[in-house]
């Protein structure tokens, strides 16, 4: 004799008559739930079946992934409902035993350890000294080749750029910018000649030109010589973290780095005026030729792109 | 005297044994490996049923699916950065100068059969598994189930999301597009930041100055390799210990801290389980066939003096970009030396920070609270407050931080000023934690306020006196409400034996006669 309450009272799962309750299915009306559970079944069969056509038949790629996902959630569907209306409804309970051993168990353990171990390594005390220093030293030193194989030291790498007394700007297709070649207010990305499609140069010496007047232009104090004809050019690489600072706003005359939103100031010597960036954009010491090209009076006199701890 | 052959099919039948060819097989591995005890105890072994567990399974059916789309992209990726020029099926691109990484993605995406499905479901399949590895842990930590004897599982599962994280970032980093590119530059920045040692660790790393030559063949080696080899490793001991130490569960009718009450492995929770592998990988599909992810082809080859617009990493890096946007521009010189805190503190020591103390929390837990016990029982989240609300706390700061990651999105599609938004998430993050501490503990101090709080409300039965007068008294309760899975034990229990009516049949209940 039992009620709906005794039979949701958990039992022990092994020895269990067929007939208990708790080896019932969970639905009231397994029928009914077996025939949805089919058809759901039929249907993901027909999906996945419908995914090896469209592959045989290189079907458009939604089209794979339509079959394949419907078929699989269909089938995993009615296997979840299988599992949980058609299936022994329980509960069934186990016992959860402790995995602590007996204190005699646990004693021998460090027994064996202590004594045994401490038998043999406390009598040679030499030997076990130079092993342990041995492995010791290995460890340090195995450090070595996995770590300084990797790269070269950093040195002065990060000191400075390409650019030299002299360098020509030349744009992405490695074309000489010339003076005439910008109206007041837009910008162009230039490279040292000769470096325009290398990975040094591209990750490294990028250069904003921004025209901001006709006029020889002074950022800063002891910038007079820097910006001919109103050509100012500053390292394209944040302070922050180094993206291409790619964006200009014309009317502020703000670069501005889509990254973290940084903003420079390019009037005044890049000053940053919002955003993280810490320091301005250093800038190119610039001049015009004989022949109107732009051209770079030195190198930058400062490292480009975010900080490290040598920088000083 | 004949020997007697089986000729009849119930006499071959009788000949095996009851159990058939199938109990033949199960004796011969017997003999060799004793598998017989050891499997009937693993088939009756008792899985709890709560919907909250299945969140670890969601995790762990995502990373099969990532590691069965991951094999399948390896057999087309080339994880080169040698320049190649691109005549490919997509002709936007065609004559382009690209890296090998770069055009085999998209090829591996355009003339590959099934190469798009695999490469969006396994994309898919990272953001799914590492979202539900941290609703998976939320609900491991506001239910105490990372309490002794299970810290060390607790560690575990931590250097898990700690890796599925990294190798989630090395992963996109693969394709060599415009915006993972930057997404490269901007970790070889993080790491230049670190004091003494960045730029060595930048330069060993990337065999150079960025962007050297060696990272994406060594990326790929990472992400293939070593960090899933030592993720599979991990997953293989985080089940281990589930299975040694048996699963956590709700206190309810029958429930101690010495058993275990639920279904059986074998047929009931293989079913469930063996269906929602089916269910995640159909579900992760649908989302390859119908949700674009990383369309690398519209983005471009990386170009170091390139970038675009309005770009986030993927979501589970978030929380860091909304930090290092947020972050002032501190930055430290001096004694002939930079240590670029704008950088270090958001993106270096706020994580370290984050994952130290998740690390700790259970011995901390313990030292607060001196306890020292043994729990298999799950606490109601409502019935620890403090911890409660100290989780909440920190998600909350995480959220914003989330929000933070697109201050310009925002701004541009509500029309306000970038600063207006960026001071404003400075605040939000600030005192979103805050907020977010007093309001869960008095919440939480409210619900144990509740009688029967978490069950299913009955309704009142309003009656009439003869004299007129109105009366309120409460309905039975529910008959399915009585194994209260969620009934902490120290609530005082309101119903102690159910009613007894025999032989009565109760609308929707079944008399067995035993």
């Amino acid at each position: 004799m039992s009620d709906v309450h005794e039979s949701r009272t958990p039992v022990t799962l092994s020895g269990l008559p067929e007939d208990d309750p708790h080896l019932q299915p969970a639905a009231n009306d397994p029928r009914q739930v077996e025939r949805v559970i089919a058809v759901t079944f039929a249907l993901g069969l027909l999906l996945v079946a419908g995914f090896g056509a469209c592959y045989w038949i290189a079907a458009p790629p939604w089209t794979l992934g339509a079959t394949m996902g419907g078929g699989l959630t269909l089938l995993g569907v009615g296997l979840v409902a299988w599992g949980k209306y058609l299936m022994p409804a329980g509960p069934f309970v186990e016992e959860r035993h402790s995995h602590a051993s007996s204190p005699e168990a646990r004693d021998a353990l460090a027994a064996a350890i202590v004594q045994r171990g401490g038998s043999v390594v406390k009598r040679r005390k030499l030997l076990g000294g130079l092993l342990t220093g041995g492995l010791g030293i290995f460890g340090i030193v195995a450090i070595f080749p996995l770590l300084r194989s990797l790269g070269p030291l950093p040195k002065g790498t990060l000191f400075h750029t390409d650019w030299r007394k002299g360098t020509y700007a030349v744009d992405s297709t490695g074309r000489r910018v010339q003076v005439g070649d910008l109206a007041v207010g837009s910008i162009v990305t230039v490279y040292p000649e000769g470096l325009e499609n290398s990975d040094r140069g591209q990750a490294v010496d990028q250069t904003v030109l921004v025209r901001i007047s006709n006029e020889n232009f002074t950022t800063q104090k002891g910038r007079e010589t820097w910006g001919p004809m109103g050509y100012l050019a500053y390292s394209k690489v944040c302070t922050h973290l180094g993206c291409p600072v790619g964006l200009y706003e014309q009317e502020l005359q703000l670069l501005v780095c889509p990254c973290h939103q940084s903003m420079f100031n390019v009037t005044n010597g890049a000053i940053p005026q919002f955003g993280p960036a810490p320091r301005p954009l250093p800038q190119l010491p610039l001049y015009v030729d004989a022949s109107g090209y732009i051209r770079a009076q030195a190198d930058y006199n400062q490292p480009v792109g975010p900080g490290f701890w040598e920088r000083g | 005297m004949s020997i007697t052959v089986p000729n009849t099919k119930r006499a071959k039948q009788a000949a095996k044994g009851p159990y058939g060819h199938l109990g033949t097989v199960l004796n011969e591995l017997d003999d060799r490996l004793g598998v017989a005890e050891g499997g009937r105890s693993f088939m009756d072994k008792i899985f709890p049923d709560h919907w909250s567990f299945m969140l670890g399974e969601i995790a762990l059916y995502s990373f099969v699916v990532i590691m069965v789309t991951g094999v399948f992209l390896t057999l087309y990726y080339i994880p080169s950065q040698a320049l190649v020029t691109y005549h490919g099926s997509y002709l936007p691109l065609d004559g382009m100068r690209v890296t090998e990484a770069f055009a085999s993605t998209v090829n591996l995406s355009f003339a590959v059969r099934a190469g798009l499905l695999m490469r969006q479901m396994h994309h898919w399949s990272c953001d799914i598994f590492i979202g539900s590895m941290v609703v998976h842990m939320a609900r491991v930590f506001f239910t105490g189930a990372f309490r002794k004897p299970r810290e060390l599982n607790w560690s575990i599962g931590l250097t898990l999301l700690t890796l599925a994280i990294v190798n989630g970032f090395l992963g996109y980093s693969l394709p060599d597009d415009l915006v993972s590119g930057t997404g490269i530059r901007i970790a070889y920045s993080i790491v230049l930041s670190i004091p003494l040692v960045g730029t060595y660790l930048g330069f060993f790393a990337f065999g150079g100055n960025f962007p050297g030559t060696s990272v994406i063949p060594r990326f790929f080696i990472m992400h293939v390799l070593i960090v899933p080899g030592i993720m599979l490793g991990l997953v293989g001991a985080h089940m281990f210990l589930l299975y040694r130490q048996k699963h956590t569960q709700f206190p309810g009718e029958g429930r101690t801290e010495k058993n275990v009450v639920g279904s059986p492995m074998f047929p009931v929770f293989m079913a469930k389980t063996t269906g929602f592998l089916l269910l995640v990988t159909g579900v992760t599909a649908l989302l390859g066939a119908f949700a674009q992810i990383n369309p690398i082809w519209q983005f471009g080859p990386y170009e170091a003096s390139r970038i675009s617009y309005a770009v986030q990493p993927d979501w589970y890096m978030a929380f860091l970009d909304g930090m290092l946007r947020i972050f002032p521009a501190w930055s430290f010189h001096s004694f002939g030396y930079t240590i670029p805190f704008e950088v270090t503190i958001p993106a270096v020591i706020f994580p370290g920070l984050l994952f130290g103390v998740a690390y700790a929390w259970p011995t901390l837990e313990r030292l607060f609270t001196k306890d020292n016990e043994m729990h298999n029982l799950l606490d109601r989240p409502s019935n620890r407050p403090k911890r409660t609300a100290a989780g909440a706390a920190v998600l909350a700061m995480l959220s914003t931080l989330f929000l933070a990651s697109s201050t310009d999105v925002i701004a541009n599609f509500f029309h306000i000023s970038l600063t207006t938004v960026l001071w404003s998430m400075r605040v939000l993050v600030l005192v979103s934690p805050f907020v977010a501490y007093p309001i869960t503990y008095k919440i939480c101090k409210e619900m144990q306020g509740i009688k029967g709080g978490g069950k299913r409300k009955t309704p009142n039965v309003v009656t009439r006196t003869e004299e007129g007068e109105y009366l309120a008294s409460s309905a039975p309760v529910y008959v399915d409400d009585l194994p209260s899975e969620l009934e902490p034990t120290e609530v005082p229990r309101y119903i102690t034996s159910p009613p007894k009516e025999p032989d009565v049949a109760e609308p929707g209940a079944r008399i067995v006669e035993r």
